[in-house]
């Protein structure tokens, strides 16, 4: 589905990602892990097309078609989806306009029609069912005034809603408590096809519980270091971080 | 001395005798002396410091037409578009500064709902009590407008009662027959425990430039509830010098929100005296704005009076080459003390060449008050703009949907639904956005 190449970016003169690899395909769970300040946002970041960074080199690959001159929005329409590790406030706008808009310009983007009011309200009733979402959200201004966990959740709901081929989900544990960790977790799970993948960014093993990963990696200093099955994580959990950076210093 | 006040002068020897109210010494002498200081005051230069920003030099150097007459021509399709078309109301309507009974809906039943020149014929006591109270001396273009003005909106609100539908005030100039320069003026009371809503706008629907000097006098007695709605979205010939002056006893509430969406210039000297205990008085408004536009908001809230509140938020929208000013004055006298205001000017500039000229001016003479003021110039938040566009939203739909969303923030405190939505209508047009986001 995607194949990341030796890709390079830096954000001003700072060299960020330093050649990194990765290969994701349909059905799969990727779960990317790492100290902090080690690039994982960064790479969730220029997947989904943040300008700020600059691609200094490599490639990535989506589909069979090269992302690079994607604007972040042309990105959405293929199916890519980034859940926020801070998502943003946007006073005025309410979730239920906001997904609505989301939805029917991806649509537009894809030259599909606009989806029908019915059809739209009937999705957004069982999504936020999914995730034990009150109604009342759809209403609310967008993530204003939303607590840490809440704020997550309205991601995982907007995923529901996009339905992605990839999801990156960028620390989506943090701020989270424990329930609301199972109901986010659960969320993702029922979301999951033979057709479409998952990259979970995290710096604890925690969510990785929840989400079971077939993949782990661990990326250091902008590159992937180690790659292995789940028992990877565990051993990160058992061990810190120390010894991959011993290794790799 | 400028052409236009050596004009404006001549021409009050042969006004004033057909003036609404040249019966009236009392009027007689008020407009006299605010001529006599007209006169030595003259049209304001940049170099006045209240003048800075905004120079009127472009826009008072036009042939214009003094003494105006009516137009019976004008018929209600002509106007319909400047109205609220899916409410009742009240209608006041002057064209050329004259009265137009057909077009309006006025009333003297339970309340006054009729004209200024009505007020100067037929009510010296309350033309003696309250005209010229709230509008301070010396002041320029208010002693302009006292010396000429004799019709306009005349609204009183008698104790304990509650006007039954808004009151729309709509002052058009037609002017075929070149630049016209036109002078009205309201005086609005509500008695004590009185509420009324009022919606305002001055409309040029001729292609000749046109300059209004226009002047409105607020009382809110004690428990009064006055919400007072301008919409400002002229054409580029429109030149607007808006001074309202609202007086508030105990008590007493008074919204004023300022809608400002074209004109070529328009300059709202707006000011809020809280001359009695725990009055409330609420100022905000939008201004989106665009290529050649001028608006320059001037206001003034003056705590008198203890344990007052003021709000103050205005937001700013600058697209092309626009111009921005905001000066807001909050004045708390020795004796307010418990006054807590609240003063806040936030602009975004979409453009290189849009300008914004900012100015904060705290006056504080009691020791135990809350005051806050701040204000921001920039530009749209990259972040938001990227998680945006990160959900599918393009980049311009992304942008228009945030500075709707910044500027909708200064409408929470309308009142009529009718008018929330037209003004979200007119937001989302002026910035090329999808309506459904408006809602």
């Amino acid at each position: 589905m995607i194949k990341i190449n030796n890709l390079q970016a830096r954000v001003e003169d700072k060299e960020i990602l330093k050649g990194i690899n990765l290969e994701v395909n349909p059905g799969e769970i990727h779960a990317i892990m790492g100290p902090n300040g080690s690039g994982k946002s960064t790479l969730s970041s220029v997947i989904a097309g943040r300008e700020d960074y600059e691609v200094t080199g490599g490639s990535i690959d989506f589909e069979g078609e090269d992302l690079m001159d994607l604007d972040p929005e042309e990105r959405a329409h293929k199916g890519i989806f980034l859940s926020f590790q801070y998502p943003v406030e946007i006073p005025g706008v309410t979730v239920s306009n906001f997904i609505k808009t989301a939805i029917n310009e991806s649509r537009k983007g894809r030259g599909e029609e606009p989806m029908k009011a019915r059809e739209m309200l009937a999705k957004m009733r069982e999504k936020t069912a999914l995730l034990e979402m009150d109604k009342s959200y759809l209403s609310r201004s967008l993530n204003e005034g939303f607590s840490g966990g809440e704020k997550k959740r309205n991601e995982i709901f907007q995923m529901a809603m996009l339905e992605p081929k990839l999801a990156i989900l960028d620390e989506t544990d943090s701020g989270l408590d424990i329930d609301a960790l199972r109901i986010v977790a659960g969320g993702v799970n029922k979301l999951r096809t033979a057709d479409n993948a998952v990259v979970v960014i995290t710096h604890y093993q925690r969510l990785l519980d929840y989400i079971k990963p077939d993949f782990v990696h661990v990326l250091f200093n902008g590159k992937i270091v180690k790659s292995g099955g789940p028992e990877l994580a565990h051993e990160l959990e058992e061990k810190g971080y120390d010894w991959i950076k011993a290794e790799n210093a | 001395m400028t052409d236009l006040a050596q004009d404006l002068l001549s021409s009050f020897v042969v006004a004033e005798p057909q003036l609404n109210g040249s019966r009236n010494l009392g009027v007689v002498h008020l407009r006299k002396e605010a001529l006599d200081r007209f006169e030595a005051q003259g049209f304001p230069t940049t170099r006045d410091e209240e003048w800075k920003y905004t120079n009127l030099k472009p826009v008072l150097k036009h042939d214009y037409r003094i003494l105006l007459k009516g137009d019976d021509a004008v018929s209600f399709a002509d106007i319909k578009s400047y109205l609220l078309s899916d409410l009742d109301t009240y209608k006041l309507v002057f064209i050329n500064g004259k009265y137009s009974s057909w077009l309006s809906d006025s009333t003297h039943q339970e309340f006054d709902v009729c004209t200024f020149a009505a007020a100067l014929n037929k009510y010296p006591d309350i033309i003696a009590e309250y005209l010229g109270k709230g509008a301070p001396k010396g002041e320029t273009f208010v002693d302009l407008n006292t010396a000429f003005a004799d019709d306009g909106a005349f609204i009183r609100v008698k104790a304990n009662q509650t006007v039954d539908k808004p009151i729309e005030i709509l002052y058009l100039t037609t002017n075929e027959n070149g630049p016209a320069f036109s002078q009205v003026r309201n005086l609005i009371i509500a008695e004590q425990n009185a509420e009324v809503q009022l919606l305002e706008r001055h409309q040029n629907i001729g292609d000749q430039p046109s300059f209004t000097n226009f002047v409105s006098e607020v009382f809110a007695a004690r428990d009064a509830r006055v919400s007072y709605y301008k919409v400002q979205n002229d054409s580029d010939e429109a030149t607007l010098v808006d001074n309202t002056h609202v007086v508030q006893k105990e008590q007493s509430n008074v919204h004023v929100g300022t809608y400002t969406f074209g004109g070529k210039l328009v300059r709202n000297n707006l000011h809020f005296y809280s001359a009695g205990e725990r009055a409330e008085s609420h100022m905000d408004g939008i201004t989106i704005i665009g290529d050649g536009q001028t608006v320059d908001h001037h206001t003034l809230v003056d705590h008198q009076e203890p344990n007052c509140y003021s709000r103050e938020l205005y937001k700013g929208i600058y697209l092309g080459k626009s111009h921005g000013i905001f000066n807001g004055k909050v004045m708390v006298r020795q004796k307010a003390q418990k006054t807590n205001a609240f003063q806040q000017n936030d602009n975004i500039l979409l453009s290189d060449k849009a300008k914004v000229d900012t100015k904060p001016q705290l006056e504080i003479f009691a020791d135990d008050v809350r005051c806050s003021h701040g204000c921001t110039i920039g530009q749209l938040d990259r972040n938001a703009l990227f998680y945006l566009r990160s959900r599918g939203i393009p980049k311009r739909e992304a942008e228009g949907l945030m500075t709707y969303a910044f500027a909708a923030d200064a409408l929470e405190y309308v009142k009529i639904p009718q008018l929330e939505k037209r003004l979200n209508r007119v937001i989302a047009e002026k910035l090329g956005i999808n309506l459904e986001f408006a809602l």
